[in-house]
């Protein structure tokens, strides 16, 4: 009886240690980086009170027998918390995992130690109960590698390739007939603003907005710019373009003198109408509030991307009545231009604009193209909606961004 | 004399005599701190002086702040990068631990093609390999930015079920204004009939959200004028605030 009853504690206790033990432990590269991190799965414990009061601890070890030090690691969260490395499986609500990237060096404990690319480690994972009882895992062994590719951005990718083909074949279709694009309302004022100018014999304001040339938005305005100078060109007016990027100004520079170029009216250009004004944004704009005032162009026109300053340069070429036409993307700055401009571009009529002036086949075909992609997302959208309400995610996960 | 210039003396004379006054009664500190604040209050007024009509007071301030902001860029630029970046990295260029700065020569030279601009056209168009290269790169990196955060950032969270609950409302009408916007941004059909109608509704969608994003943005200006205000009187006046 005696023998019969250590037995069966003697089971019980094993088995108590074996329902707190991290179970089903692995470990291995962490996939999609740089390489120096290895990612440790195991199985969420299970359920009974108190489960949540676990807490897990790594160490790692250079040899399967030890010794373990402590690891530096990213808290232990549920593999849902990260689908674009562990998907969207009904299984990873049952996973734990953690990154760990260094641990502490034996000889001195103050130092970390970060793991190394292509050798392999030993990883353990202890759970600790609140009763202050620990329960070490299995040893799992893992090799940390760099990624060539970032399989979260496939989605991305993909995506991007997909536009762009569309691209290429419209603009390839482009060239071949004439493609339709309605009428843009600012765009049609831009002649009757500059015919303006010309009539009143006063300057033209061309103002760039603060981002820099690798910015969409002030492609966009260097490409409206060029039909502006071409036009100021034609016309005789003295056209003025306020820059605050220096990057920004010799782009601009070259594209009004090549305008100017093309106008016949190479003698007409003047490199200090390419001017710049501040780096700093309230200065440039303080600046050009100055300059507005003085000058009093008749015709403001405000492109690219503007942050605070837009409201008072605006405000300012409302008050001097010139006419205003402003283009940008910056959402937050736009409804500052729609109520004190005459016409806005919003958004992507900036792009668009470029395109409706030049009537080029590329710049044609371009907006065409972005319009049969708009025309995919919105059927996407209605369908991905159609599908989610009916419990099919699918489309959903694969237009999520990681 | 015009009446501007009267206005001009008068408001000299009268910001001449708080400030003796202020730092005469020991409001003001006779140190630098007391020097900063008396300056900061007399360029805080002369630009807001821009609100009466453009005057010598504001041309100074407009003319001190393009210049005092040149000149910190300038600094910024030379201690943080060029000195650190490139003059201080490419002086040890002759030891051998510093071999693996030789890269840094790449991005030198393309910085020196660009300053060819100033020069003739014979060397000019050096400039134009330096400026490829920063729109090329600038749009190479912007492209799956872009994707990611315009497009599959903004389609995922309306791609979402709707139900028969609040939740499901907000997202259906989120679902209507995002699909009449991108109607109103086709710009290959007509906007007439049953485009014409779903561009206009994306347009008060558009109209609605401007206005809020205006109301927000005047709460946030008001505050920034709230704070220069709170300068005046806490700060330069030495006013206890609140008054009332």
């Amino acid at each position: 009886m005696r023998y019969f009853l250590t037995c069966i504690i003697l089971v019980l206790y094993t088995a108590q240690v074996y329902a707190q033990q991290p179970t089903g432990v692995k470990a291995g590269d962490t996939p999609n980086d740089s390489g120096g991190n290895i990612t440790v799965i195991w199985d969420y414990p299970e359920p009974y009170e108190g489960v949540k009061k676990i807490t897990y601890t790594i160490v790692v070890g250079e040899s399967e027998n030890g010794p373990f030090h402590g690891a530096k690691y990213s808290a232990a969260n549920l593999q849902s918390s990260d689908p674009g490395t562990f998907g969207h499986g009904e299984e990873t609500s049952q996973k734990l995992f953690a990154r760990v990237d260094e641990y502490t060096d034996p000889t001195d404990p103050s130092k970390k130690i970060a793991i190394e690319n292509g050798k392999t480690y030993y990883v353990q994972v202890i759970a600790h109960l609140p009763s202050g009882e620990s329960f070490p895992s299995a040893i799992a062994a893992a090799e940390a590698y760099e990624n060539f590719f970032n399989r979260t951005k496939t989605n991305n990718f993909i995506i991007g390739t997909i536009f762009s083909l569309i691209i290429l074949i419209s603009i390839f279709l482009a060239q071949k007939r004439e493609l339709f694009i309605r009428r843009i309302a600012g765009l049609e004022a831009l002649d009757e603003a500059l015919g303006r100018a010309t009539e009143m014999g006063k300057p033209v304001l061309f103002a760039h907005g603060l981002a820099s040339m690798g910015s969409v938005s002030t492609i966009a305005a260097v490409n409206v710019l060029s039909r502006v100078a071409n036009r100021t060109a034609e016309f005789n007016t003295e056209l003025r373009v306020a820059n605050n990027d220096p990057v920004v100004m010799a782009v601009s520079q070259e594209v009004v003198k090549e305008s100017y170029l093309n106008a016949g009216r190479p003698d007409a250009y003047s490199e200090d109408s390419v001017f710049m004004v501040a780096t700093e944004q309230f200065s440039y704009a303080a600046a050009l509030d100055g300059m507005m005032v003085r000058d009093r162009p008749a015709t403001n026109i405000m492109m690219g991307y503007f942050y605070a300053e837009s409201l008072l340069l605006a405000e300012t070429g409302a008050s001097i009545g010139a006419i205003q036409i402003a283009g940008t993307d910056s959402y937050t700055q736009l409804p500052f231009f729609i109520t004190t401009c005459d016409y806005t571009l919003m958004g992507e009529e900036l792009y668009a604009a470029s395109a409706y002036l030049a009537r080029e086949p590329k710049l044609l075909g371009s907006l065409k193209g972005q319009d049969i992609g708009k025309a995919v997302l919105l059927i996407l959208l209605i369908l991905g909606t159609l599908l989610a309400t009916l419990g099919n995610q699918t489309l959903t996960h694969i237009f999520t961004a990681y | 004399m015009s009446r501007d210039q009267i206005f001009f003396i008068v408001f000299l004379f009268i910001f001449a005599t708080i400030n003796i006054y202020l730092f005469g009664s020991g409001s003001l500190s006779a140190d630098w701190s007391g020097l900063g604040t008396f300056i900061a209050a007399g360029i805080t007024l002369s630009l807001y002086s821009f609100l009466y009509k453009d005057n010598p007071l504001f041309k100074f301030a407009e003319n001190l702040y393009v210049g005092v902001a040149a000149a910190y860029t300038i600094t910024q630029v030379w201690y943080n990068v060029l000195w650190v970046d490139v003059v201080d990295p490419l002086s040890e260029l002759g030891s051998d631990e510093s071999l693996g700065n030789l890269w840094l020569i790449v991005p030198t030279l393309l910085g020196f093609f660009m300053l060819t601009q100033l020069s003739s056209a014979k060397f000019s168009w050096l400039s134009r390999i330096a400026f490829a290269f920063v729109v090329g790169l600038g749009a190479g990196l912007a492209i799956p930015r872009t994707i990611a955060a315009n497009l599959l950032a903004q389609i995922q969270p309306t791609m979402g079920p709707i139900t028969a609950d609040l939740a499901g409302f907000n997202l259906f009408i989120i679902l209507v204004g995002v699909v009449t916007v991108l109607v109103y941004f086709f710009y290959s059909v007509e906007h007439t009939g049953p485009v014409g109608v779903a561009s206009k509704i994306g347009i008060w969608f558009l109209m609605i959200s401007f206005g809020a994003s205006f109301g927000y943005t005047i709460m946030a200006r008001l505050s920034l004028l709230i704070g220069r205000v709170g300068f005046l009187l806490e700060d330069w006046l030495v006013l206890p605030l609140p008054l009332f």
